[in-house]
């Protein structure tokens, strides 16, 4: 579904991304780990597009992202994508967050767009949520209607940047549940993380980067009891060790 | 002081025509309102075009925006605006500048060049209240599928807008004050209409010091009015609300 073959990514003189190949097929939960400034993020921003890069393929669905040109926007609206701030539109309600786009995108009516607005709404349980603004909920509930708002547009894959790492310890545990749901019901997801714990239980694969380079990219089981390189097996030995 | 102060000779007549000192007033404080806010609507919708595009990706369109606020604010505005009334009629074709020099209200042409020199300023507002906000908001709309026009209108815009509110509140009250330029150019406003009344009457001090208390009067209700929507479009457990 996802195809990355040879990205290359460079701001000025440094690279972010040397050569990565990734691919993603229907139904496959890859966790993206590594270092601050490895380059995942960068990574999954160049799935939909919202990061530009110099080299390779980028390919989603059959669609080249680089290429897309006035198609992009479409492509998007099919990658779901949570970001680690959360990223709701501060100055809409919760129910606006969520059918804006459906709207705007999608074409759907206002009633269609509120009808599947509360069913994920109802997914997420934030059902009696829906009049409020964004900063009158939690962070964890803030970042499951982010979850919701990307569900909204049916998309093909869920792309997660990081999305328990602004939040409190008390709260990742509703968003790693949301996740753990999706995944149960068979969404393609990236996910870059640093929960192990979810990492271990959830993901099919893990792709280990840093450098900007993929240095593993290995099924979950081989990855956590024999990382192939040293880096990887330092990386666990210090995310786990605590 | 000796000064024998007389408010009354604002009723009386003028000493060549059947109007009264007051008419004056109050057809320049019409005018006055009226080059002001014209040239506000002018102000605001190119002020906002041009900063939003200096926030553009494209290097060629904010450069050209950039230029557009650099040659705006670095004019003096009294410069501008008789630039507007005696150069630019001889740089139009031949035609159309005879129009404008002989059959343009020198008012539209205050309201033009007063809207365009604020729209530099509204300009630079608007490009730093987009630049304060998270870039994952313009991420989070464009990912959801949103057009870069979209994006900047129903998501990027109204919280920007609503940042730089008070800085927008200042503007306003300097649109209404700095119409008062347009006097050199002819136009029937407050400024013009209190010289005139200063040389009629012999009452110049009555005379600025009402024409004062009407520019107070309306650069409060500019900020009152103001003040009012930014309460109105106040983001519920957001920036401040609480108040």
């Amino acid at each position: 579904m996802i195809e990355i073959r040879k990205l290359s990514k460079w701001y000025g003189d440094t690279a972010v991304l040397r050569d990565c190949d990734l691919s993603i097929r229907k139904g496959e939960v890859v966790v993206v780990c590594g270092p601050s400034g490895s380059g995942k993020s960068t990574l999954l921003q160049c799935i939909n597009g919202l990061e530009p890069f110099q080299q390779g393929d980028v390919v989603v669905d059959g669609i080249h992202v680089a290429r897309a040109g006035r198609a992009l926007p479409r492509l998007r609206a099919r990658l779901g994508m949570v970001f680690q701030r959360f990223e709701l539109f501060p100055h809409l309600d919760v129910m606006d967050n969520l059918c804006l786009a459906q709207r705007r995108v999608l074409g759907r009516t206002q009633g269609a767009s509120e009808d599947k607005a509360r069913v994920l709404l109802d997914r997420v349980g934030l059902s009696e949520h829906a009049g409020k603004y964004p900063a009158q909920l939690s962070g964890g509930q803030q970042q499951r209607v982010a979850i919701a708002r990307a569900l909204c547009m049916d998309p093909i894959c869920m792309l997660f940047d990081e999305p328990t790492s602004a939040l409190d310890p008390e709260m990742i545990g509703e968003v790693l549940e949301v996740m753990n749901q999706l995944a149960a019901d068979g969404m393609t997801m990236v996910v870059v993380t640093h929960e192990m714990g979810f990492a271990h239980r959830i993901a099919h694969r893990v792709v280990f980067m840093d450098g900007g380079r993929i240095l593993e990219d290995t099924e979950t089981a081989a990855f956590f009891s024999a990382p192939q390189t040293e880096r990887a097996r330092l990386f666990l030995s210090r995310i786990l060790s605590h | 002081m000796g000064y024998d102060w007389d408010f009354g000779f604002l009723v009386s007549r003028v000493k060549n025509g059947d109007e009264t000192y007051l008419d004056w007033l109050l057809q320049g404080l019409f005018w006055t309102l009226c080059v002001a806010l014209s040239a506000w609507l002018i102000a605001l919708a190119i002020g906002i075009v041009v900063g939003s595009a200096r926030t553009l990706r494209s290097r060629w369109v904010a450069g050209l925006a950039e230029a557009w606020v650099e040659l705006l604010r670095n004019v003096p505005l009294l410069v501008q605006l008789l630039l507007g009334y005696f150069v630019v009629p001889e740089l139009l074709p031949r035609e159309l500048g005879l129009w404008v020099k002989q059959d343009m209200p020198p008012a539209l042409t205050a309201i033009i060049c007063l809207g365009l020199f604020t729209s530099a300023r509204i300009a630079e507002q608007t490009r730093a209240g987009i630049e304060g906000l998270p870039a994952g908001q313009r991420q989070a709309a464009l990912a959801l599928g949103l057009t870069t026009t979209a994006c900047y209108v129903i998501v990027l815009l109204p919280q920007a807008l609503r940042r730089i509110m008070p800085t927008l509140t200042s503007e306003f009250m300097n649109i209404i004050k700095n119409s008062s330029v347009a006097f050199a150019i002819g136009v029937l406003e407050l400024t013009f209409q209190a010289r005139q009344m200063q040389e009629d009457s012999e009452h110049g001090l009555e005379t600025y010091l009402v024409v004062t208390l009407l520019y107070v009067a309306c650069a409060l209700t500019a900020n009152r009015g103001m003040a009012w929507i930014e309460r109105r479009t106040r983001i519920p457990g957001y920036l401040g609300s609480s108040r």
